[in-house]
């Protein structure tokens, strides 16, 4: 598990290099091009593989931050949040079970609106033990006001994190973002990455300024009295206020990346092959892969099937799914996750877009599908069944009702 | 390799000297725990907070772990504290110490903060520091390059809940619960956590530990004063007469904190590198210069004692005497050393 020493594969080309990295270590290469001055660790795979990067580079001296190594992941999360409110840009992440050890921490980070950014190596919770990817861990946030992106390779990692930091420290958010990297799949997978310069992160990431919420003698304010039933309703709305504001945000910040950087992505989606497509396939994280690659080989034989990817969860891209999606005949949602219980026992992405299609006029059908949990791989031949059941669904020849289980034993 | 890297403890950060105030004459008028706040009558933890913040000063950050001091303390509009305040989670104040003096530390030394030495206190219940939070408290004192204050008052219950035990109530102590029952007269039957010496002997890198007692304010004040001078993390433990969870009149705090004192319950001493130094009274009782009063003159001043028969006063006298005449650091550390 140890990460090597320098990654291989390393060539200078302008305005930055390239190499071969794991989305952990593209993470890492973006705490250090932000100068993050504290960041705390705690082990639990597979996130953990960020700290390990970010520990060689301190002790190589390639990167000058406060590390410490926390007791808990409790601590972790409540010693970057302290150290946010004087003024410290933070980073710290987790993975299953442990982010919910955070939970209380992360309950009031959000409350608190302190601009942290964690990284969560997604994976299944206990028990039974898995070390594998599944969504509830970062999922179970959604509500309290963190901002949630998943992504899909390492340099989308790289860059995201960079926005992360961009959005979640805008004086209109102020609220914590944790981008989401799929255990094993994205955390332990290399691609080439173009690590960028300091001067073009520079140019695009200003300086953490807490302005007049600053925690410091100069500056003698109380934060998080106790305001009962007399405040905290206004203080929510306000928190709901600084999410609403996050779409506008988001979107300077996606195109301000594009223009310093070269590379150019919708903000809250991706689209993939979505023209003209009758049927389509949404989901989150790298399950992308071998869903692009079935929708090719589905193309290839003439049907009409295309992917959204689903970057931001919070805030839900409720306009851009609608516009995506209101088009096609059907909707087959592939959730790496599962919500007990839940309306149609479906997954928690599939019951978020039901709701965003609903005022819909000629809703699409829409049909529930779980896999790859416990990081369980989920292949072309699994996405087209799922797709070909999404056809049937279309057509009024399946209850899309319900919920499928994908790739299981029965 | 970068000095700036290697660099562990930073002049500007570490030196500071807050001399001793000599006595109540020599302490300063200037409060910085003021006006707002809605603690109960009779509050020792309230005095607490506020001669704890005149000893450290302006240039402080004040951390508050949730509990009683937080609660009644900062109510929003109308907080009483003048220098920077900050909540923290119940069991959270070990890290909310290590967070803010992290993030001051990078700060400065990156250049992105003007260089001075600000002193980081968090303060926590007995709830919040002996149970919830030992081990974030633990975690603290091995930093020893941060420079930062632990205080937990101790009133000897989850005194903001509704008085519920803590492993920090006293032996026997009627609580929401642990109440006397018509079956069972004692429902707590767990000796309090020696914490102060836990701590102390579990992190010898630590360079002072304290008990203290706003019976004694002075010292007290002076404790906090050393806290933040000796540099790196430190604890303080200062037991707080709680009018509402001991169930006395608020006019008799102040007695009952001498009279943990003088009953050898509750022993003064510093810890500070490394040795043991007991002062006011527990010296002298130490010392053989007084004799220690029965534990019952202390124990039947409280309501939550009431339910106590001979037996349970003589059970704890004799648990009492133990700690003064068996220990191998009399009042301090337990264990004896074999014969």
């Amino acid at each position: 598990m140890n990460p090597p020493k320098t990654a291989t594969a390393e060539q200078i080309v302008i305005g930055g290099s390239e190499e071969l990295i794991s989305g952990s270590e593209a993470i890492a290469h973006a705490c250090r091009l932000a100068d993050v001055d504290v960041i705390t660790a705690y082990p639990i795979r597979p996130y953990d593989t960020v700290m390990q990067y970010v520990s060689q580079m301190i002790s190589d001296g390639d990167f000058d931050c406060e590390f410490i190594v926390a007791e808990s992941e409790h601590s972790q999360f409540e010693i970057v949040k302290h150290a946010s409110a004087v003024g410290a840009r933070v980073f710290v992440g987790s993975s299953g079970v442990g982010w919910f050890y955070a939970f209380e921490a992360m309950a009031v980070t959000a409350g608190l609106r302190m601009p942290m950014v964690a990284m969560v190596g997604n994976r299944a919770l206990d028990d039974p033990g898995a070390f594998g990817v599944e969504h509830n861990d970062a999922l179970a946030v959604r509500d309290l006001g963190w901002m949630l992106v998943w992504v899909e390779t390492p340099q989308e990692a790289l860059d995201t994190a960079l926005i992360a930091y961009r959005v979640a420290e805008d004086k209109r958010i102020f609220l914590p973002c944790a981008v989401s990297c799929d255990g094993a799949f994205l955390t332990h997978s290399q691609a080439i990455v173009n690590v960028p310069d300091q001067a073009t992160v520079d140019s695009f990431l200003p300086r953490y300024d807490r302005g007049d919420k600053l925690l410091h003698p100069d500056n003698p304010i109380t934060i998080a009295p106790q305001a009962n039933e007399d405040w905290v309703m206004e203080i929510r709305r306000q928190s709901d206020a600084a999410m609403r504001r996050a779409r506008g945000v988001i979107t300077e910040a996606y195109e301000d990346f594009g223009d310093k950087f070269g590379r150019e992505q919708e903000p809250f989606i991706e689209r993939y092959m979505m023209e003209d497509a009758e049927i389509a396939l949404v989901g989150m994280g790298t399950l992308a892969l071998p869903v692009k690659v079935a929708v090719r080989k589905m193309r290839a034989e003439g049907r009409k099937v295309g992917f959204v990817r689903v970057r931001w969860f919070r805030p839900f891209p409720t306009e851009e799914l609608q516009d995506a999606l209101s088009d096609v005949e059907a909707v087959g949602v592939i959730d790496r996750d599962y919500g007990f219980g839940s309306s149609f026992h479906s997954g928690v992405l599939a019951n978020e877009l039901r709701a965003a299609l609903y005022p819909v006029e000629n809703q699409p059908k829409i049909v529930s599908f779980i896999a790859g949990l416990g990081g369980r791989e989920v292949n072309t031949d699994n996405v087209i069944v799922i797709a070909g059941m999404v056809a049937d669904a279309a057509s009024g020849g399946m209850n899309d009702q319900d919920t499928y289980w994908i790739g299981v034993r029965e | 390799m970068s000095d700036v890297i290697t660099e562990t403890l930073d002049d500007y950060i570490k030196t500071q000297v807050l001399e001793a105030w000599k006595g109540p004459k020599t302490v300063p008028e200037q409060e910085y725990f003021t006006s707002g706040h809605r603690t109960c009558q009779g509050c020792e933890s309230a005095l607490v907070m506020k001669l704890m913040a005149k000893a450290a000063g302006p240039r402080t950050i004040i951390l508050g772990s949730t509990g009683c001091m937080y609660v009644a303390n900062t109510t929003y509009l109308s907080t009483p504290w003048s220098v920077p305040w900050m909540h923290t989670q119940l069991g959270s104040s070990g890290s909310a110490a290590t967070g803010t003096a992290a993030g001051l530390r990078a700060l400065m030394r990156k250049g992105k903060m003007e260089k001075e030495r600000i002193n980081v206190i968090a303060f926590c219940g007995d709830g919040g520091g002996a149970d919830m939070g030992l081990s974030a408290i633990s975690a603290a004192l091995q930093h020893t390059e941060y420079n930062l204050l632990i205080l937990m008052y101790d009133n000897e219950s989850y005194a903001n809940t509704d008085i519920q035990v803590s492993g920090s109530s006293p032996y026997g102590a009627n609580s929401t619960f642990s109440p006397p029952g018509k079956e069972r007269r004692i429902m707590h039957r767990r000796w309090k956590k020696n914490t102060a010496p836990m701590l102390a002997a579990g992190h010898p890198e630590c360079k002072y530990v304290a008990t203290v007692c706003m019976s004694y304010a002075v010292e007290a004040m002076n404790a906090v004063r050393k806290a933040l001078s000796i540099g790196g993390p430190t604890f303080i433990h200062s037991l707080d007469p709680c009018p509402k969870g001991w169930d006395y009149d608020p006019m008799f705090s102040h007695e009952l904190g001498e009279l943990a004192v003088e009953t050898g319950i509750w022993p003064l001493y510093e810890i500070e590198e490394g040795k043991i130094k007991m002062y006011g009274k527990s010296k002298r009782i130490v010392n053989g210069q007084m004799k220690r009063k029965p534990v019952q003159d202390y124990l039947l001043r409280q309501g939550r004692f009431a339910h106590f028969i001979d037996e349970d006063i003589e059970y704890f006298q004799a648990k009492t005497d133990e700690m003064w005449e068996k220990w191998l650091i009399p009042g301090v550390l337990p264990f004896s050393a074999e014969a």
